[in-house]
């Protein structure tokens, strides 16, 4: 048997190898498109992804209280046991540096006010559509997302008052923090993290 | 059925009938000990003897769960660490926010593989098991280990580190599968849970060794460690170890999503440090906490691990930092997974500082916190360490054989 089943297996690689491109397996099914964009929720720089949808800081005012995040943030936005979403009035504070030792942790929104320290207005979007309200994510509809994306855009002098945000207006927005990070440095095999480090 | 198979049957029940009267009867002298152990459910998985008592605990005073039931970070008590294999009922927990662990059936759960590629794909847990597996021992840790004088033990400082045998599939598998397009450069891994935690991936990292997991220690991932389904993406800080794993789409640049968030930082140098982990190594006996008996012979031991690969080598000090002698591996040196290493020593009662420092298989050398301030042109007295910490811990024995965290 075993003479016999070794030519053909090397016939099955050899076709493998010259048509890289196409599946190995064969396991797993395709997708829908339908499927594909109800999970698609990543948004990217660009807003890609983003909904069809709008809002605005006006609409975003009531849905701020309605949906409950003045109980946790602050009716006005800051000042409550979460992160403050809103500067201080009259005040208008650099984005907080985190503190000592402390530089990369995962407590972004505890080390600055998001509608300032995110390079990118669309992650202030993604971050309320899949993240909140704390133990009600993902019940928000588009359309309350950009205006309460709005809101804390408008509360942070990032945008006017009836400014209407959507899938298009949203991502085009200038951050006051836009160059204010570095990029992500290309990763390589086998290289140190970072050249000279000791 | 035959009656060859009745017979066997018969037999094993048999026999369990007798163990079942041995437990009793020993229980009737009085010895319930051996009855609990011998109960039917602890026969079937079994639990360790209760004068074992080590637990995890919850990292800076921080109740986990909390009063609302969510799961805060808890650290591994290395300190009672053995080998290089992390119980998985030890292994540390960090979560994004607060959050409950997600029951997730695993019959329904699906994983994604679209974007930038030729053949979207989605495999149930049954397709992913059908397909060539690899089981690799790789540490997980969290950005927040600190070696500062914030802890007072290894836990305290440490234990914000694991490390496992991850089995599954490996994601350049399936991303051959996909098809990955020309212009690729990242994927984001995203998970099932409440908030959808995702993470952006170099695609470089994501074709070399990832491993889409679904056991852990020789069963199903836990839980708490993102069943049914994680990422291993070995060397790298935990928040990339994306649980609950449902979706990895294919992109064309960094993609600031929901964990790259808090990564971003102004300066490129600690960006860098803030992704894969360096050659880093600690003595988790004697350390912070425990108690020597008096002068005599100790094994120093610890773990030491890199995300640039394999330890090539382990060096401990006695005197504080000032001389290095090598300390000998007590187990396989895996890339990027914790490795065990022990230094004969003759205590010989006299206050003195241990300190241990790894170096990798790229050459990288453990620096000390001084070294670390050195290179960020911090003043002398106040040296600190930026992204990542994995500089050298410390650990202060005093004449009466009481150990301290020699930073506190």
């Amino acid at each position: 048997m075993r003479t016999v089943r070794l030519p053909l297996l090397v016939m099955t690689l050899g076709a493998c190898s010259a048509w890289a491109q196409s599946p190995t397996y064969g396991v797993g099914k395709t997708p829908t498109a339908e499927e594909i964009r109800a999970w698609d929720i990543a948004i990217g720089p660009e807003g890609k992804e983003l909904p069809p949808g709008h809002g605005t800081a006006q609409e975003g005012a009531k849905l701020f209280l309605l949906k409950g995040c003045g109980g946790c943030h602050g009716v006005t936005g800051t000042g409550g046991r979460a992160p403050a979403l809103v500067k201080w009035p009259g005040n208008v504070p650099a984005p907080k540096p985190p503190p000592p030792g402390m530089e990369g942790m995962h407590m972004s929104p505890d080390t600055g006010i998001m509608a300032l320290r995110s390079p990118y207005s669309v992650t202030i979007w993604d971050y309320i559509n899949r993240g909140m309200p704390i133990g009600k994510e993902g019940t928000l509809k588009p359309d309350e997302v950009y205006a309460i994306t709005a809101f804390l855009l408008f509360k942070n002098d990032v945008i006017k008052e009836g400014d209407v945000m959507d899938e298009h207006s949203l991502p085009k927005l200038q951050m006051p923090n836009r160059n204010g990070f570095s990029d992500a440095p290309e990763w390589k095999p086998k290289t140190p993290r970072l050249v000279g480090y000791p | 059925m035959d009656s060859k198979k009745r017979g066997r049957r018969g037999f094993l029940k048999d026999a369990a009938l007798a163990g079942l009267a041995v437990g009793a009867a020993k229980s009737a002298k009085g010895d319930a000990v051996i009855a609990e152990y011998s109960k039917k459910d602890l026969i079937a998985y079994g639990e360790r003897s209760r004068f074992v008592t080590s637990v995890r605990t919850p990292v800076k005073g921080r109740m986990s769960p909390d009063a609302f039931g969510l799961v805060f970070h808890v650290s591994t008590p290395l300190q009672d660490a053995v080998g290089i294999i992390t119980p998985s009922s030890l292994h540390y927990v960090a979560t994004h926010r607060g959050s409950y662990v997600p029951e997730i059936d695993p019959a329904t759960h699906r994983l994604m593989i679209h974007g930038m590629v030729d053949r979207p794909l989605e495999f149930s847990m049954d397709d992913l098991k059908r397909l060539p597996y690899v089981s690799r021992v790789h540490f997980l840790e969290c950005l927040g280990n600190h070696s500062n004088g914030s802890g007072k033990t290894v836990q305290d400082t440490h234990g914000l580190t694991s490390c496992s045998e991850w089995t599954g599939v490996e994601l350049s598998l399936l991303l051959k599968e996909a098809g990955v397009q020309k212009g690729a450069s990242w994927i984001v891994a995203e998970g099932a849970e409440e908030i959808k935690g995702a993470s952006s991936i170099p695609l470089a990292k994501a074709l070399d060794d990832c491993i889409v997991c679904y056991a852990q220690n020789g069963e199903a991932v836990r839980p708490q460690q993102g069943f049914p389904l994680r990422l291993i993406v070995p060397g790298f800080e935990g928040i990339y170890q994306t649980k609950y794993l449902r979706r990895i789409k294919v992109v064309d640049r960094f993609y600031m999503t929901y964990n790259d968030y808090g990564h971003i930082n102004p300066d490129p140098k600690v960006t860098a440090l803030t992704v894969q982990w360096g050659p880093k190594s600690v003595i988790t006996f004697p350390s912070g906490g425990q108690q020597l008996s008096g002068p005599g012979f100790y094994e120093i031991t610890g773990l030491a691990w890199s995300g640039g690969g394999a330890v090539r080598r382990v060096e401990v000090s006695t005197d504080g930092g000032k001389s290095w002698k090598n300390a000998e591996l007590r187990s396989p040196a895996y890339r990027m997974a914790h490795t065990r290493f022990g230094f004969p020593w003759k205590w010989d009662g006299k206050e003195c500082e241990l300190q241990s420092r790894c170096t990798d298989e790229l050459g990288t050398v453990q620096p000390s916190l001084a070294q670390a301030g050195k290179f960020w042109n911090d003043p002398p007295e106040k040296p600190r360490s930026r992204g990542s910490d994995n500089t050298i811990q410390p650990w202060r024995v005093a004449s009466d054989g009481s150990v301290h965290n020699a930073h506190g």
